[in-house]
């Protein structure tokens, strides 16, 4: 099954450079243990834009986004067997956070694909 | 939670240990089997206890303690047994690095250890079923259940056969070591075979319940890019990793609402998985840089590349096929590659050319009961006009299908190709 980590944070500095060191420790483990497909981290959301649509209307928005409170920071496209080989990767992932980046609050999200 | 829910939630935070775990007790034992056997103990302990403490902070830390004081067990006893072996001096040695450093678990690479493994679950010396079961167990840490279910075969049956491979790599006194040179090339194949063996078992499954057949195909990609990312100096591992990307993209598109297969030609390119086709074509391009384009494995792959990026069933690059087959002739010689190349040229060069070579193959005896010679003659027959003649083809095909609905289909296209109207299928 394929899965979708999703990982949202109000915090908006950099990681810290030993939690860069840990997560890209984690990441090559994980693309040579063949579950790692893709990845990457988004830049900040002030350079963002959203395109929106309310009240019938469409509309284009560039950032920073005054009420945005937990924005995306990153993720990854895994492979694993089940929920709970992705639920365990994704504990493991945010451990690091807690180890090495004292602090700092956030949320990963775990999404399946849809699909066979 | 219920017991069944902890249960798969501790098995996947050990499948994440596992390859760490086994290579590390590997090479403290210098026994495969062994260190699997204490590795599948660990499994247990933390089944044991951490439904009661719940699941440690550290857990890899913490099954990596466990598995490093059961193979330390191991050695004392070993030792009080056979005091006068010379092995005590390795065993302070094994015990100066055997207890883990918490803070360094993403710092091993295991990389090399990880290698050895494979060459070993993988050894020549086993029948390709065992050395597909026992690479399923030690390398993807499935249970001998999930083995068995995978293989539609009694638990039993995959029970015995893990034990009997294990036995033959104790008994046989194999070096616990990554082959080199002339050696590498023939051990690499072996574990090629086996990798491709799972994926198929996977692919072209037409027994038993679908849903448990795509995890046979996903534990041999897994395995074809843990090769990919440990061997990336050999071509044929990109190869095998791109043939498998390349035919797992069409997973989707296979099979109608009812399950009933469709053929590729006829499939919704749509449903085709582009960022599996992207993987399959980047390892292509490996085989490529390496200058590695001619091997076994790397050709079948880049006859599935020139389906896979026809942007329709029309587009299809057939002479560059025809020339891939052409090439893999040469390779291995084989009469369905070379009926596959029958086809490739009918399409490229015109019915003609394809059945100059068909019939050649009629006097093959390997395909003399082989339903699909005839049923591509008939197929040529037909777009050349000969239509008696291909009605006859269709019939002598319909004659040795043993599917019942591919019976059916030859039987339908021999009364087209007779002009006649299809014929009642049968009750």
């Amino acid at each position: 099954m394929r899965f979708m980590s999703i990982v949202t944070s109000a915090h908006s500095g950099p990681p810290t450079a030993e939690l860069i060191e840990a997560m890209n420790k984690l990441a090559d483990r994980e693309i040579k243990a063949g579950r790692m497909l893709d990845m990457g981290g988004l830049t900040p959301v002030a350079m963002g834009a959203q395109v929106r649509i309310a009240n019938g209307q469409l509309s284009v928005i560039d950032g920073p986004f005054v009420e945005a409170k937990e924005v995306i920071g990153g993720y990854a496209i895994m492979e694993f067997r089940n929920k709970e080989e992705a639920v365990a990767s994704a504990v493991e992932f945010m451990q690091l956070h807690k180890d090495f980046m004292p602090g700092w609050e956030g949320t990963c999200e775990v999404r399946a694909f849809a699909g066979p | 939670m219920t017991a069944a829910d902890a249960h798969r939630a501790i098995l996947a935070v050990w499948r994440i240990e596992q390859p760490r775990l086994i290579t590390s007790l590997a090479r403290m034992l210098r026994d495969v089997p062994l260190a699997e056997e204490l590795t599948q103990d660990t499994l247990l302990a933390a089944l044991e206890r951490w439904p009661a403490t719940g699941v440690p902070e550290k857990p890899g830390a913490w099954l990596m303690l466990t598995a490093k004081r059961r193979a330390l067990d191991h050695l004392r006893r070993g030792r009080m047994l056979e005091r006068k072996h010379e092995i005590i001096a390795l065993d302070m040695e094994t015990e100066q690095q055997a207890m883990p450093d918490f803070d360094s678990v993403l710092d091993d690479d295991i990389g090399d250890e990880l290698l050895r493994l494979i060459f070993t679950a993988c050894h020549p010396l086993l029948s390709r079923e065992a050395r597909a079961a026992l690479a399923l167990r030690m390398i993807c840490g499935l249970t001998t259940e999930e083995i068995a279910r995978a293989f539609l075969l009694p638990d039993a049956a995959i029970a015995q056969r893990i034990v009997r491979a294990k036995r033959t790599l104790s008994e046989s006194g194999l070096t616990y070591e990554t082959p080199s040179g002339e050696e590498l090339s023939k051990r690499l194949s072996s574990v090629l075979e086996v990798v491709y063996l799972i994926f198929n078992e996977g692919y072209t499954a037409t027994r038993g319940h679908d849903w448990l057949r795509p995890q046979l195909c996903n534990e041999a990609l897994r395995m074809g890019r843990v090769l990919a990312s440990l061997a990336p100096h050999e071509p044929e591992v990109h190869g095998l990793l791109a043939l498998m990307e390349l035919n797992a993209s069409r997973t989707a598109a296979r099979t109608d609402a009812a399950g009933e297969p469709i053929l590729m030609l006829d499939q919704n390119r749509a449903l085709w998985d582009q960022l599996q086709i992207q993987r399959g074509i980047r390892a292509l391009q490996r085989t490529r840089e390496l200058s590695g384009t001619g091997g076994f494995y790397t050709l079948q792959a880049a006859i599935v590349a020139c389906h896979a990026q026809a942007k329709t069933a029309d587009d299809t690059d057939w002479s560059s096929i025809a020339g891939l087959y052409a090439e893999l002739t040469m390779l291995v010689s084989s009469p369905i590659i070379e009926l596959n190349r029958a086809v490739a040229v009918g399409m490229a060069e015109g019915p003609e050319a394809g059945l100059s070579i068909v019939d050649r193959l009629m006097r093959e005896p390997a395909l003399k009961g082989y339903h699909l010679l005839p049923s591509v003659r008939g197929d040529l027959l037909r777009k050349l006009g000969r239509c008696e003649e291909a009605r006859a083809a269709f019939e002598a095909a319909a004659a040795l299908a043993d599917n019942r609905r591919e019976h059916d289909l030859l039987r339908r296209r021999a009364a087209e190709a007779a002009g006649a109207p299809a014929p009642r299928r049968p009750l």
